[in-house]
């Protein structure tokens, strides 16, 4: 099935909640609301002739500048070897996004990914903590606006200029 | 031993006597643990790591010395000057403790062991009982060193470790019997008399129950002596050396000495039990010259196992422990009581033995052999000789010298 | 910190569990990789991975270093097979700006990329049997890869992070000679695979380890996110070269393995080693038709020095060895990727550990790592 026959089906059971189909410069992409995530994702799984039976990749990207972070899910079906991506936008001062975990198993690791890297909290997640970096670690890197701590455990994360070390 | 030493006791009688066997015993113990076991146990890790190499299309050590021989001598050395840590929260007597006690249980085993007729420290009329019951002495050691490091994955390996042991030694025990049924004695000397040079009189050959009997025992002694496909205690990804883990310097060198000399004893055993020991036909009356020649062909004999277990070291995986738990209880075991009843019987039925059950019996044995030997041989000549600068080019060969 | 919990075992007795911790140093060549094993005695309850200790924010770093900077830093994404994510990286960007790749450029990027799987490959099923117990076999695997390497060395200078291929193409063309070279080392190598396969896989004591443990059915795989050969080892025909085809994959003809529980059941860990196994003599066909086949012409396109993309982002799926990766990049029209992130085929591998260690044996976890061909750094980029 390709891209413009899964919106309208999910247009159809969801109407609103879906945005329109963004053709894109390089892939049709479908926004939906964050609220309905998680039961847009069951429908995408479970019916009939979509099938969604794998979650490809799930990513997210920070937009300072429009205010959002967004996660992009990129669902691909082998049963009907179609493939869509869709988009859900938080608010970068609190951004909350319900969990996806239990449609696929494989967004448990991907959403603490997300978690550890861009701070979007995924309510209903079983086990949200970081992943990648320390427990204890303060901000979240991937964000543009992300200051490195002076330092951790004591040890400087600052990085002497060459120009400026004493020769020993 | 004490034939050899009335010799030089001439008449003396009493105290004096059993005085002077004691001297003779010390010096030829201290002779062979000092001269032949001791540096055995360094020179097999050269031989290991050579045919491993050789096995493993690379070279080994060759730097040290001619053909890298003195490579355990520099290994030695380095231990002894390596620091001695003590985990702080080990149990300090036990931790220092084991590694003796696993070296004890490994030694002790040499005092039966046969390398001439005449060259054996004592030949004990219980002897293969004395060496099946001293060398469970090291499986005490691997406890104590697995408990005292205060570790849960040391302490996890000496308690896999020790189940392993102990479970084989009913498979190893029982597989003696057929072996000494045969024989009538538990004496080294006497099992190896029963025995004759020529390779179809040995115990081996005797029957089929027999040669049961030889692949049971020898695989049952690979699984005391921790050696790969049985090697999970040590080597397992537990990843970190199971029981002795926490040792460092030469306190670990003592427990792996343990296991490279437990080959040799291993090799021993064998030889004595099955393969005939020293035996030669005698070509000439001359005692010291007919000593040395059965002690060369003691030694070709228990080398030749040594290397059959280095090379089934680096040839198979290894087994998982409840795997290795299975083997033991489920299959070895009854095998080995089938191998026991069988020969028993046959001793019962044809009490001088069967002549053609023998031959028959050796003639297999030889045509398994040679047929692998062929196999080998076209796989040989279908290597080809590798030509490295062929496939690769002068990005290499300017690197290469 | 251990916590020693009060379970009861089977007879209804009380006994604890031990917490143990396969830390992030031990003899393995899978990288650093921490585990915090729940055990019952023998038999674990959990194991918890604990990722992070290779992390380089290498997507974080694409931020900074640019479009074209970009490349030698794919290599450390899986240094153990690089020219997939060299290529993964290079799709992405090509996608963005709309750039084709010459034909000849598409068949080095072939030969590169297949060689490198066979490299990755052969040291995945190396430190399978090493960590079975089986050191021999580890060292024919690594004596191959090392003439792979030396082949690659000759092509692009480097023998284990190539920074070879470019947005665009690939930095050079083949060496002279270099196709008969090749050709001489595949004829070389064929017998050898066989010669492995007959001293490990068929192993009685290998097979005996490895059939019916952890055994992953489709719909599980499926969910999961597992990719790759671990996804065609629980039966699921799917290979990103064949059913989605990029770059000139379209013009060779090649088989994708599958697991098909020969000595234990569909999806267990010796079905994972065998289709990896297979998956080489194949890499071997597709190496073969693509020396033959390998047309004239220029290797790299003309790309613009202070590349930038027109904004949008792009998903690209690549058959990297261990898995499809999937890379996200995003642009928003400057000098700088806007966001960059790959989804590994060893992530969601480790992902599903902890749920299939329940009820192995320890010796056993370490059989599943190696049969998934985990990677550090594909873990924690």
């Amino acid at each position: 099935m390709d891209s413009t026959g899964i919106h309208a089906a999910l247009r159809g059971r969801f109407d609103t909640a879906v945005g329109e189909l963004a053709p894109g410069p390089f892939e049709p992409s479908i926004e939906v609301d964050a609220s309905a995530i998680e039961a847009v994702c069951t429908f995408l799984r479970d019916e009939e002739g979509l099938e969604f039976d794998n979650l490809s990749n799930l990513s997210g990207a920070d937009y300072p500048d429009l205010e959002r972070i967004q996660a992009v899910y990129s669902l691909f079906s082998y049963k009907q070897r179609h493939s869509i991506t869709l988009r859900v936008n938080a608010d970068r001062a609190a951004p909350v996004i319900p969990t996806v975990e239990a449609v696929w198993p494989a967004a448990n690791w991907l959403e603490r990914e997300i978690f550890d890297l861009l701070g979007v909290e995924f309510s209903g997640h079983c086990d949200l903590r970081r992943i990648l970096l320390p427990e204890d670690w303060v901000g979240y890197p991937l964000r543009k606006d992300y200051e490195e701590q002076p330092d951790y455990h004591g040890i400087s994360t600052v990085r002497e200029s060459l120009l400026t070390m004493k020769k020993d | 031993m004490q034939a050899f030493l009335d010799t030089f006791l001439g008449d003396a009688a009493g105290l004096e006597r059993q005085l002077g066997y004691l001297a003779g015993m010390a010096v030829f113990g201290s002779v062979v643990v000092f001269g032949f076991v001791l540096p055995f146990a360094g020179i097999v890790t050269w031989a290991e790591r050579r045919i491993w190499a050789r096995i493993q299309s690379r070279v080994g050590p060759n730097r040290v010395g001619p053909f890298g021989f003195l490579q355990w001598l520099a290994d030695g050395v380095k231990n002894i000057l390596k620091e001695d840590l003590i985990p702080t929260v080990a149990d300090r007597p036990l931790f220092r403790f084991a590694p003796y006690v696993v070296m004890v249980g490994f030694i002790a085993a040499f005092v039966c062991v046969p390398f001439s007729s005449d060259l054996i420290i004592a030949d004990l009329n219980i002897g293969i009982l004395y060496v099946t019951a001293v060398t469970s002495l090291v499986v005490v050691g691997i406890l104590m060193a697995g408990w005292s490091s205060n570790n849960r994955w040391s302490l996890l390996g000496g308690i896999r470790a020790a189940t392993q042991i102990i479970s084989y030694e009913i498979p190893a025990s029982l597989s003696i019997f057929p072996a000494v049924l045969l024989s009538g004695t538990l004496s080294m000397q006497g099992i190896i008399g029963a025995q004759g040079a020529a390779p179809w009189q040995w115990h081996m050959f005797h029957s089929p129950f027999t040669l049961l009997g030889f692949g049971l025992f020898f695989t049952a002694a690979l699984a005391e002596g921790n050696r790969t496909p049985f090697d999970l205690a040590e080597a397992e990804s537990e990843l970190v050396a199971g029981f002795a883990t926490e040792y460092s310097g030469m306190r670990s060198t003592l427990f792996f000495m343990a296991e490279w000399g437990n080959l040799y004893v291993i090799g021993a055993l064998v030889t004595t039990l099955y393969m005939g020991g020293w035996q030669l036909p005698q070509f000439t009356y001359n005692p010291v010259l007919m000593n040395l020649a059965q002690a060369g062909v003691f030694m070709g004999k228990s080398f030749a196992c040594v290397f059959f277990m280095i090379w089934l070291r680096a040839t198979l995986p290894r087994v998982r422990v409840d795997q290795l738990m299975a083997m033991c209880w489920k299959y070895m075991v009854p095998l080995a009581m089938l191998s026991v009843f069988g020969t028993a019987t046959l001793m019962v039925a044809l009490p001088n033995g069967s002549h053609t059950l023998r031959m028959a019996t050796f003639a297999v044995v030889v045509g398994v052999v040679i047929r692998f030997a062929f196999k080998v041989r076209f796989h040989l000549k279908r290597a080809r000789e590798l030509d490295y600068s062929s496939l690769s080019s002068g990005a290499s060969q300017g690197l290469s010298s | 910190m251990s916590v020693e919990l009060e379970v009861h075992n089977s007879q209804g007795l009380p006994t604890e569990e031990m917490t143990l911790n396969m830390g992030p140093q031990h003899p393995s060549t899978h990288g650093v990789l921490r585990f915090i094993v729940k055990a019952d005695g023998e038999v674990m309850r959990r194991a918890i991975p604990d990722i992070g200790y290779l992390h380089r924010s290498i997507e974080k770093i694409a931020e900074k270093v640019g479009w074209h900077g970009f490349m030698p830093y794919t290599d450390r994404v899986d240094y153990v097979a690089a020219m997939a994510c060299n290529q993964g990286w290079a799709m992405a960007a090509e996608q963005l700006a709309d750039i084709e790749v010459p034909r000849r450029g598409e068949y080095c990027r072939v030969i590169a990329a297949e060689l490198s799987r066979i490299c990755s490959h052969l040291l995945g099923v190396g430190a399978m049997g090493m960590d079975m117990g089986a050191i021999t076999p580890f060292t024919h695997a690594i004596r191959e890869r090392d003439m792979i390497m030396d082949l690659i060395e000759e092509l692009c200078g480097a023998r284990l992070t190539f920074n070879y291929m470019r947005i665009g193409g690939v930095a050079w063309d083949l060496p002279h000679g270099f196709v008969e070279k090749v050709s001489h080392y595949l004829d070389h190598l064929e017998p050898v695979i066989e010669e492995f396969n007959q001293l490990l896989g068929f192993n009685r004591i290998y097979v005996k380890r490895l059939a019916d443990v952890a055994t992953v059915d489709a719909d599980m795989a499926i969910a999961w996110g597992l990719v790759g050969p671990n996804l065609r080892g629980s039966g699921v025909d799917f290979d990103v070269r064949r059913d989605l085809p990029y770059s000139v994959y379209e013009d060779f003809d090649f088989d994708v393995p599958l697991g098909s529980g020969e000595m234990g059941s569909i999806g267990d860990s010796w079905d994972r080693y065998i289709v990896r196994m297979r998956e080489m003599v194949e890499s071997i066909r597709i190496l073969r038709q693509a020396l033959a086949g390998i047309p004239e012409g220029p290797v790299i396109a003309r790309v613009a020095r202070n590349f930038k993309p027109p904004v949008g982002d792009v998903h690209v799926k690549i058959e990297a060895p261990r898995g499809e990766q999937s890379w996200y990049v995003s642009s928003d029209g400057s000098e700088y990727p806007h966001r960059v992130h790959i989804r590994t085929g060893s992530f969601t591998a480790m992902g599903i550990i902890d749920r299939l260690s329940h009820g192995l044996m320890i010796a056993d976890l370490v059989a599943v790592i190696a049969s998934m061909d985990i990677v550090a750094p594909e873990v924690d980029r």
